[in-house]
């Protein structure tokens, strides 16, 4: 297997954490809150997916129990920035460095502890295609993100519920006056993000690389909130970007592999790396932040 | 449309006017209730209650050894929540002091690591000097981003925190490696004159608590009594006046994040230079995070952020004492810390707001 189909059978699988977390973060954007806390929340669904499927609970009550979790600790942040109208840089903060204190707390007597991940599901045909075939090969779990995927983009595209989101993310004040509950759809936007932040976490420590560690997340929650940039707050290109970024985490491996005589350093830093420089690339063209953009972003509504 | 009639809901009214008692007592509070709900965490888990209260609260006041302790760590808190503050009130949420702390660390270890056999009274301020020059440069990478390139600093600074901490790894198992280290990576201990005075005799604290101390005075003049202060302030809460009035928001963002950055490099070089007296991979127990909560905690006021950074270090000092008389993971610091942030958010919101029960019927659409 020469280094490009290695990246590409892995891509799908290692960009499904960074495009759960990011689809989360896009509704909740949309809807105009801006939750800095996803690294804590996908900890904290990571610990609680991991010791659920180390003790045999299998990995459907693992993710529900992941989901619940991310959930209800993002509804601590809403509650705080819907409720009191708190700064939501700093809730979110918070609710980072909360979520990722409970997941070391909960993780301590697990750590290092290995599960067994889910067999893959191949599509017969397609996956012998060479080169590209390594991309159907995949777990249930990737098969899933991607009809998640297309349902959130057709939700923004055609139906009404995201057109609520959109408004109220928008134009609180209008919204309000049309007669949307904006407090109750920022209240869901936001437990949906954290469901799906739980998810992400599920998948990072109980198939993608079955095992806790505490800090395993690794950043991997703050460049999905960058992807929303990246992704100008658009579906298709948050999904590319995660492709990208499900690439690039693979990289170090593959050149480390073909012995490339590169520090191992340089190879972990390149996520970050890459993050930098393609923030610095999309965000230069304002116009094409404002295009997309969410008007009200971060900003509490007060009638 | 049906929907559910309440005879009353809360509402948060602005207040006229936040009074200062309030203001003053919100932090007390949250931090009474932080206490309050850990405590029941404890419990949870199985461990007891008093032995926590001692380990954490009072084993950090009772003697002169373990208060020194606190101060010890009171200094690089102190000063990276005070560089933090100015930014966070001209709204530049700097989040990466943890990279720029450990760039500080690692231009200050040139000197000893470079020339381990200098002597002179030179070699300490000059390792100072070169932290606050690699925190700098560190932070004005971000300000780079944000300013010429529109890139969201809250992103840029941490993931380049995240960065920072491979190049110490880098460093650390490669060129900067003891070569009589048996292997573990971290470099040579300094010479004596590499190492920053001690304060107090049979104590590690040592001159940044002093410098600390300075910065706390700089930053309390420059944020309440200087023109640039006051332009960095109107800057961030009211943007748009700000502009009209000539003031610079790329000014603004350079001028945050430069100081912001060369206080965590200076902690970070007295951090090496102080209690450590070498570089290694854990030179920060998570102080550029906990500076943030810092920072917030002492209502980004200069004075408050003196009382909050030793409460914050007492925290970390009664958390490495609890890990071992009641057996809990140092974790737990990490949730008090974060607990503690939401819980003061809360507190705030009833300083600015006072809860009023309104019939709904006749709440007037507004």
């Amino acid at each position: 297997m020469n280094a490009i189909e290695f990246i590409l059978a892995g891509m799908l699988a290692a960009a499904t954490p960074f495009l759960l977390a990011a689809l989360g973060e896009l509704v909740v954007e949309r809807a105009g809150v801006l939750n800095l806390g996803v690294e804590g929340l996908m900890a904290f669904g990571a610990v609680i997916a991991f010791i659920i499927v180390y003790h045999g609970g299998g990995h459907i009550l693992a993710f529900v129990a992941a989901g619940l979790c991310g959930s209800l600790l993002s509804l601590i942040f809403a509650g705080i920035i819907l409720g009191f109208n708190a700064n939501q840089v700093a809730t979110g903060l918070a609710i980072g460095i909360l979520g990722q204190g409970l997941s070391a707390l909960f993780g301590k007597s697990y750590e290092s502890l290995t599960v067994k991940a889910l067999p893959k599901i191949t599509i017969p045909g397609l996956s012998e295609i060479p080169v590209v075939g390594g991309l159907f090969t995949q777990d249930i779990v990737v098969w899933l993100s991607l009809l998640v995927t297309v349902a959130i983009w057709a939700t923004f595209a055609y139906a009404k519920v995201g057109l609520v989101i959109r408004a109220v993310g928008e134009n609180p004040k209008a919204a309000h006056a049309i007669g949307y509950p904006v407090i109750a759809v920022r209240f869901a936007a936001v437990a949906f993000g954290g469901m799906m932040a739980g998810f992400a976490g599920a998948y990072a420590s109980t198939i993608y690389t079955p095992l806790w560690a505490d800090g395993m997340i690794a950043g991997r929650g703050w460049i999905a909130i960058a992807l929303v940039v990246f992704g100008t707050w658009l579906t298709g290109r948050i999904f590319l970007g995660a492709c990208l970024f499900g690439a690039v985490s693979l990289m170090g491996l593959a050149a480390q592999a073909t012995g490339l005589d590169v520090p191992s350093q340089l190879l972990a830093c390149l996520p970050y790396l890459v993050t930098i420089v393609v923030l610095g690339i999309i965000s230069a063209d304002r116009r094409l932040l404002k295009l997309n953009g969410v008007a009200s972003l971060g900003e509490p509504f007060e009638r | 449309m049906s929907r559910p009639v309440f005879a009353a809901l809360p509402t948060l009214v602005r207040r006229e006017r936040a009074s200062l008692a309030a203001t003053l007592l919100a932090p007390p509070i949250a931090l009474a209730v932080t206490i309050i709900l850990n405590l029941g965490l404890y419990v949870v888990m199985g461990r007891d209650p008093a032995a926590v209260i001692y380990a954490m609260l009072i084993e950090p006041f009772y003697s002169w050894a373990s208060f020194s302790e606190v101060l010890l760590k009171t200094g690089p808190l102190l000063l990276i929540a005070q560089g933090l503050a100015i930014g966070f009130r001209a709204k530049v949420f700097n989040i990466g002091a943890e990279g720029q702390f450990l760039l500080g660390a690692i231009f200050a270890s040139a000197i000893p690591i470079w020339w381990p056999d200098a002597t002179g009274q030179w070699i300490w301020p000059a390792m100072l000097l070169l932290g606050m020059i690699g925190g700098a440069l560190w932070a004005s990478l971000t300000a780079f981003w944000r300013v010429r390139l529109n890139a969201n600093e809250i992103l840029v600074s941490l993931m380049l925190s995240f960065v920072a901490a491979q190049l110490l790894n880098y460093l650390l198992l490669g060129p900067w490696k003891d070569p009589n280290g048996f292997n573990f990576p971290q470099s040579v201990m300094f010479q004596y004159d590499a190492m920053v005075p001690i304060l107090f005799e049979g104590t590690r604290v040592n001159v940044s608590l002093i410098l600390a101390g300075i910065l706390s005075i700089a930053a309390w003049i420059f944020m309440q009594k200087s023109f640039v202060g006051y332009r960095l302030q109107v800057g961030g809460l009211a943007p748009r006046a700000a502009s009209y009035a000539g003031f610079k928001e790329s000014w603004a963002i350079w001028l945050s994040l430069l100081i912001g950055g060369a206080a965590a490099g200076l902690a970070g070089s007295a951090e090496v230079a102080g209690p450590l007296g070498q570089l290694q991979r854990s030179i920060s127990t998570g102080y550029g995070y906990a500076a943030i909560i810092v920072a917030y905690l002492g209502g980004l006021h200069p004075i408050g952020i003196v009382i909050s950074s030793i409460v914050m270090a007492a925290l970390y000092i009664g958390g490495d004492n609890a890990m071992v008389s009641a057996n809990l993971p140092i974790a737990a610091v990490r949730v008090f810390q974060g607990s503690l942030l939401l819980i003061y958010l809360i507190a705030v919101a009833f300083v600015r707001y006072r809860l009023a029960w309104r019939p709904a019927a006749i709440r007037s659409p507004s």
